[in-house]
């Protein structure tokens, strides 16, 4: 195992974290911020609870989600095609570095932004509404695994990008609609049972459903289907990138 | 002398089907300079980037100091530094970052001292908190050198180092090469410059259409294709030159010189004899010019005569 090129990737990747420190941490505060103001004052008003949750506490798992989704998708997929835009790529591929370890080095990094960043929104929740975490250990389970999961997801979307604009389709296009239909501001009980089946063949619901039962103990579905879920989708990146790695391409010549 | 590096019938074909690499077989032996020398499209960078990992083949085996880069590519790559044509580095990184985070990449623990000593090598110490991005073109290059060798590589490659580059930072990388192979680097380069690898190396292989034409030492092979002419100056203008001795050795008159051209090669050749046959017939010898042809033409000749094949 070459650790020290793990770390080197590891920690030139939170460098660049360090760099834009304020665009990358402003941004989910600002944007947590404003849906508590529009979410939790606005609408929150006329919505009191749901499953017996103040509707602006009820939001923050889903809002957590919204966030470390698009976040970790986002890094993972901007670090490494940054490296294919820049050919700085050539060096990963000179050196003794295994298809495990360069994931592990660009994925990790990504993971470590997006769980910085979901645990800053925790915080910065907490000035609006009260929060409670019934199962912490459940809730770091699901934060981290999320964000390994979305970032591998990068990972691949970074690899198969061939410009800026193909980073932003997957976050914007996809993302985000299945984040807002998944049950991240609503509980999918309060939709007619035609939506509510469609939004049961949404992934994201689950992953939200599971987070949020880790706060209060509320949930759409079962907490083992939420987590053979996020395992579902962890296990397809893992395969899909180790075909992408043997077979070479998008990434060697 | 040890072989650092072993190519056996390695071969590429991308993706359109072009055949970039034909059976390779080439050798490297430890602490020599060696050009591959070729045109645009040879295939002189598929061939490094095959070596380095950077590029898959797709048949034949690679060794690197006995290993194989593919089985063993963690410590065939250990072995082995590459700095690329382009200047393809991170423009925000500071130079420090940049050459530690290559030392870290191929598994290396730091090692401050070591990489303080590089960059004085290279001229970049003091320049070793600025941002890539505020270097000049020379520095940039030297920094990717100092990349490649921070991880302390026994065989460094460099693709095309002086291209596009002017002739003062030619000189200067052309120095710095010199300095690392006297460091105990061994060094292989790309070139389609001659005069870079009648400059700078110890041997040199031609590379054409993905297939190596001919490996031989620098100075051989000038002097085995070699063609040599003697540019005989005479005192007086030359009139009525026995036609004998015109076409006993081929010679061309101008005005008072005469010009014989001949390969080293051959044996045959008997100059003093050549000599007295003018002067018998009548003619007073100034004066001499050799001229040999140089390793330029030499390479025209070859890319020509393998294209006619």
């Amino acid at each position: 195992m070459n650790y020290f090129g793990v770390k080197a990737i590891l920690i030139h990747e939170l460098d660049r974290f360090k760099r834009t420190l304020l665009q990358s941490l402003a941004s989910p505060i600002i944007t947590t911020s404003l849906y508590f103001i529009v979410f939790g004052t606005a609408i929150g008003s006329r919505i009191k609870e749901i499953d017996g949750i103040n509707y602006g506490s009820y939001i923050v798992p889903g809002m957590i989600m919204l966030t470390i989704l698009t976040q970790a998708l986002s890094n993972a997929s901007f670090a490494i095609y940054f490296q294919k835009f820049t050919s700085t790529i050539y060096e990963i591929h000179a050196a003794p570095l295994s298809s495990f370890e360069i994931i592990l080095g660009f994925v990790g990094a990504a993971a470590i932004k997006s769980v910085i960043i979901g645990l800053i929104i925790i915080i910065t929740a907490g000035f609006f509404v009260d929060i409670e975490i019934q199962h912490p250990i459940l809730m770091i389970f699901f934060l981290i695994l999320t964000s390994i999961t979305f970032s591998l997801f990068g990972f691949i979307v970074g690899l198969y990008a061939d410009g800026f604009e193909g980073l932003q389709i997957i976050p914007i296009l996809v993302i985000t609609p299945l984040t807002f239909l998944g049950g991240s501001f609503y509980s999918i009980t309060m939709l007619p049972e035609f939506w509510q089946n469609i939004s049961l063949l949404n992934p994201v619901l689950y992953l939200i459903s599971g987070f949020r039962y880790s706060f209060y103990e509320v949930s759409d579905v079962s907490l083992l289907t939420s987590i053979i879920t996020i395992f579902t989708i962890l296990i397809s990146c893992i395969l899909f990138i180790s075909y992408t790695f043997i077979k070479g391409y998008k990434i060697k010549n | 002398m040890k072989n650092i590096l072993e190519i056996n019938n390695v071969n590429k074909i991308y993706r359109n089907s072009l055949k970039a690499l034909d059976n390779i077989k080439l050798n490297i032996r430890e602490g020599e300079i060696f050009s591959l020398l070729g045109p645009n499209g040879a295939g002189k960078s598929t061939l490094i980037n095959s070596i380095c990992g950077i590029v898959n083949f797709n048949s034949g085996t690679i060794k690197i100091n006995g290993y194989d880069n593919i089985k063993e590519y963690r410590k065939a790559r250990q072995m082995t530094g590459i700095v690329p044509q382009e200047l393809y580095l991170e423009s925000f990184e500071t130079v420090w970052k940049n050459v530690n985070y290559s030392r870290g990449l191929f598994g290396k623990p730091q090692n401050h001292k070591y990489v303080e000593s590089l960059l004085k090598l290279l001229s970049l110490w003091d320049k070793k908190d600025s941002k890539i991005k505020e270097l000049s073109g020379g520095m940039k290059r030297r920094v990717l050198i100092a990349k490649a060798l921070s991880h302390q590589p026994k065989l460094l490659f460099l693709d095309e180092p002086t291209a596009s580059i002017d002739v003062e930072l030619r000189k200067e990388t052309w120095d710095i090469v010199r300095k690392l192979n006297k460091n105990g680097t061994t060094i292989v380069l790309t070139t389609h410059y001659i005069e870079e690898a009648e400059e700078l190396s110890t041997r040199v292989a031609i590379i054409n259409d993905g297939k190596i034409i001919l490996v031989d030492e620098t100075d051989k092979l000038i002097k085995k294709l070699g063609e040599k002419s003697i540019k005989i100056q005479l005192k007086n203008e030359i009139i009525n030159l026995n036609e004998n001795i015109k076409n006993k050795y081929n010679l061309k008159i101008n005005k008072n010189i005469l010009t014989f051209k001949y390969n080293i090669k051959e044996d045959s050749i008997n100059l003093t004899e050549m000599l007295n046959d003018i002067e018998n017939d009548g003619y007073q010898i100034k004066d001499f010019i050799t001229e040999q042809s140089s390793l330029e033409e030499i390479f025209i000749k070859l890319i020509k005569e393998n294209k006619k094949s």
